[in-house]
C-alpha cells in the first residue's frame, strides 16, 4: 500500500527523466565511447537545468563518465522512492542530492553507502559542516549545494539596511513581516537561539526550544504574511506591500539586479545556511564512478563555476577557491552561518510541528 | 410501461461502468485513506502498516477542535452567502430574454476555468495597500489613505464566494427556469408585491433545491487550502492547510489522513443532519 500511495508522482518524474536521458543517448555524440555511465539525482526544475546546462557536461568532458540526470521530486519522497527501491536491491539514481534531514533519516536504515574521505582529494578543504557523519564516524554524505536564507528588505521602505535579526521584533515592523511559515524551512528557532539566546545550542532542551518558541510568539504581532510559496512573498517584497522578512540571499540579489527595490542582508548573526548533500545509494553498484563524481564536485573551481553559473553558496573554504569579492559576496558572506539544527527535525519532528503550529495559527 | 425487474446479468449491465468508476474513484483512494490512517508513524521513515489509534487521538484536542470548527463556519458562511447572492440573482437572470442568459452563463463559466492559484493572487492584489481598491476610493475621495484589507476573515470570505458563486448559480439555473411562471403570477393577481412574491412563493416552492444548492457549495468549500493561505491569517488557514502541511511538509501521512477522514466524517454528519432537519420540515 505505500507503494501504491508514494509511487505515482514521483515515478512519473523518473519515467520521464528516463525518457529524456534515453533521448539524450540516443545522440550518437554521446553515445560514441562511453561505456562508463552514472545516474544522478538532483531536485527537479532550476538545480536540474542547471546542472544539465552547466555542471554535468563538464564531469563528462573531465573524466568519460556520462551522467543520466534524474529530476527528483523535493521533500521526502524521494528519500522513501530510495529506501523502498534498495530494499528490493535497486538504485533509481547512483547519487542524489538529498536535504540534511533527509541525509539523517536514510542514515537511520544504512542508506548511504559511506563515502571514503581518501579518494576526495579536496576533503581537507571542505568546510565542516558539509560533511555529513554518521555517529560512528563514517561519512554519509558531501556538501552539494548550498544557499542562504537572510534578511531583505524593500529599498523604497528601509532606507537603511537593517543588521540584526533582532529587527524582526522591533514593535516599529508591526504588520510588516513576510516569513516562512514552517519550523522545518524557516530555521527561525535557530535565529530566536541566536540572536537572544547565545547560539542554537539552546535548543538542545524541549525547556530551551518552548524559551525560543516563546521569544519567537512575539514576532506575531509583526508579521503580515506567514508564506509557504515564494512566489507569493517575493512579489510583496518588490512591490513593498510587505517591505521586509526572511528570503533567499541568491534570488534577491538577482531580483536587485534586475533593478527591483529590494536587498538582502547579511545580519551580524549570519543568515541561515541550507544546503543539499551527495549521498550515494547502498543498492549502487557505481561507487567508484560515485567517488570520481563527488571528487569532481569538490574542485575549487568546480565549486567557483557552480556559485557564478547556479548561484550556490561554495562548500569549500573560501582561500582556496578563485571567486572574486563581489561574486563571493553574491553567492555567501564572511559571517559565519546559522546552521540549522537539523537533528531536531528528525528527532523531535512531530513535538516541533505541533508546537509550532499552535503557536502560528492559535 | 410496466417496469419489469431485472432478471439476469445482462440487465444490470448499464450499472457496471458507473460502478466501476464509482469503485476505483471514490471506494479503493477513501478505503487507502482510512487504511493509512490507523497506520503507525515512523518519524524517520514514512509510515509501517499497524493498527493504531493514536493519530486520532493527537487530533482531538482543543487546537485541532478549533480549527476543524473554524473551517466548518467558514464553509457554512460561503454556503450561504453564495445563496443568497445567487438565488436573486439567478431568477432575475431567468427572466431576461434567452440571448442575454447565454452571454451571462458562459460568462460565468469562463470564471470557472481561472484555478484557485490566479483567484487568490488576483484578489490578494485587488486588497492590497500598493495597487489595490482602495487606490481607487482614495481617488475619488472616500479614503484618505490607501489601506491593505488583507490578510483578513473578509478576505478570505470574499475570495472563496468569488469561487463558489459560480458553481452556485450553475447549479440553482435549472431549477429556476423550469419553475412554473403561473405560481408567480397567481401571486401578483392576488395582490402580493414582487418582492413579496418572491419570498413567500419563489423560495418556498424551490426549498430542496436551496438546501441541495447550500449542501454543495458546502463541500465544495470545506476542500478549500490555498484561499485562506493567500489571503487570511494563520488563525483562518482551515484543518485543509493543516492536512497539507502534514502530508506534504512533515511527510506524516497516517496524521493527515486520520485528519482528513475526520474532516470527511464531521461533513457527512452535517449534510445527514440537513437532509434529515429537510424531510422533518417536508413531513410536516
Amino acid at each position: 500500500m505505500t507503494k501504491i500511495l508514494n509511487h505515482p508522482m514521483s515515478r512519473r518524474a523518473v519515467l520521464g527523466a528516463g525518457v529524456a536521458s534515453a533521448g539524450l543517448l540516443a545522440m550518437p555524440s554521446i553515445l560514441r565511447a562511453q561505456d562508463k555511465s552514472i545516474k544522478i539525482g538532483v531536485y527537479g526544475g532550476y538545480f536540474k537545468k542547471s546542472f544539465d546546462e552547466h555542471i554535468f557536461p563538464e564531469f563528462t568532458k573531465a573524466t568519460g563518465i556520462a551522467v543520466e540526470s534524474i529530476a527528483e521530486p523535493t521533500g521526502e519522497a524521494w528519500l522513501v522512492q530510495l529506501e523502498q527501491a534498495a530494499k528490493a536491491g535497486q538504485a533509481p539514481a547512483d547519487i542524489s542530492m538529498m536535504s540534511q534531514v533527509a541525509t539523517l533519516k536514510g542514515q537511520a536504515t544504512e542508506l548511504w553507502t559511506p563515502i571514503d574521505a581518501a579518494k576526495i582529494k579536496n576533503h581537507a578543504n571542505l568546510l565542516d559542516h558539509f560533511i555529513n557523519k554518521y555517529p560512528d564516524g563514517r561519512i554519509a554524505g558531501i556538501g552539494a549545494v548550498a544557499w542562504y536564507i537572510t534578511l531583505v528588505t524593500n529599498t523604497d521602505v528601509f532606507k537603511e539596511a537593517p543588521t540584526s535579526w533582532a529587527a524582526l521584533w522591533d514593535p516599529a515592523n508591526a504588520d510588516k513581516l513576510g516569513l516562512l511559515a514552517l519550523a522545518s524551512n524557516s530555521f527561525l528557532l535557530e535565529v530566536t537561539a541566536t540572536t537572544f539566546m547565545g547560539g542554537t545550542k539552546a535548543l538542545d532542551t524541549e525547556e530551551g526550544i518552548l524559551k525560543a518558541l516563546e521569544k519567537l510568539a512575539e514576532v506575531k504581532p509583526n508579521v503580515r504574511l506567514w508564506y509557504r510559496d515564494e512566489a507569493q512573498f517575493e512579489q510583496a517584497l518588490k512591490s513593498g506591500e510587505i517591505p521586509m522578512g526572511q528570503y533567499y540571499h541568491d534570488v534577491t540579489g538577482l531580483a536587485a539586479a534586475d533593478g527591483q527595490p529590494v536587498r538582502s542582508t547579511f545580519p551580524k548573526e549570519g543568515g541561515i545556511q541550507d544546503s543539499g548533500n551527495w549521498v550515494i545509494s547502498r543498492a549502487s553498484t557505481k561507487v567508484d564512478e560515485a567517488h570520481i563524481f563527488i571528487d569532481h564536485m569538490s574542485q575549487p573551481a568546480v565549486q567557483s563555476l557552480m556559485s557564478r553559473k547556479v548561484g550556490t553558496a561554495p562548500t569549500l573554504k573560501k582561500e582556496v577557491l578563485d571567486l572574486k569579492p563581489e561574486e563571493f559576496a553574491s553567492v555567501s558572506s564572511d559571517i559565519p552561518p546559522i546552521i540549522p539544527r537539523y537533528d531536531l527535525y528528525t528527532t523531535k519532528a512531530d513535538w516541533i510541528n505541533q508546537k509550532w503550529t499552535e503557536l502560528i495559527v492559535g | 410501461m410496466k417496469r419489469e425487474a431485472p432478471k439476469s446479468l445482462a440487465d444490470y449491465s448499464p450499472l457496471f461502468f458507473p460502478g466501476l468508476m464509482l469503485i476505483v474513484f471514490f471506494v479503493i483512494p477513501f478505503s487507502t485513506m482510512i487504511a493509512v490512517s490507523f497506520f503507525q508513524r515512523d518519524p524517520s521513515g514514512f509510515y509501517t502498516p499497524d493498527f493504531v489509534f493514536t493519530n486520532y487521538a493527537r487530533f482531538l484536542s482543543l487546537f485541532f477542535g478549533k480549527v476543524l470548527g473554524f473551517s466548518l463556519v467558514l464553509a457554512v458562511m460561503v454556503a450561504i452567502c453564495c445563496v443568497v447572492i445567487a438565488f436573486p440573482f439567478t431568477f432575475l437572470l431567468t427572466k431576461r430574454p434567452r440571448k442575454v442568459q447565454t452571454i451571462w452563463l458562459v460568462c460565468l463559466l469562463s470564471v470557472l476555468s481561472l484555478s484557485e492559484v490566479i483567484i487568490g493572487f488576483a484578489w490578494s492584489t485587488l486588497f492590497s495597500r500598493t495597487a489595490g481598491i482602495t487606490n481607487l476610493f482614495v481617488a475619488i475621495g472616500l479614503m484618505k489613505e490607501p489601506v491593505a484589507l488583507l490578510p483578513s476573515f473578509w478576505a478570505v470570505l470574499t475570495g472563496m464566494v468569488y469561487q463558489a458563486l459560480p458553481y452556485t448559480i450553475l447549479v440553482l439555473y435549472p431549477a429556476l427556469v423550469r419553475l412554473d411562471p403561473t405560481l408567480l403570477e397567481a401571486a401578483r393577481t392576488l395582490g402580493a408585491s414582487p418582492v413579496r412574491a418572491f419570498m413567500n412563493v419563489v423560495v418556498p416552492a424551490l426549498r430542496n433545491t436551496i438546501v441541495a444548492t447550500l449542501i454543495m457549495v458546502f463541500v465544495f468549500a470545506l476542500g478549500s487550502y490555498l484561499l485562506p493561505q493567500i489571503l487570511g491569517r494563520p488563525s483562518h488557514w482551515t484543518l485543509s492547510v493543516l492536512i497539507t502541511d502534514q502530508a506534504i511538509y512533515q511527510s506524516n501521512m497516517p496524521f493527515a489522513a486520520a485528519m482528513a477522514v475526520f474532516l470527511v466524517l464531521m461533513s457527512l454528519a452535517l449534510v445527514g443532519l440537513t437532509l434529515l432537519v429537510g424531510r422533518r420540515e417536508n413531513a410536516l
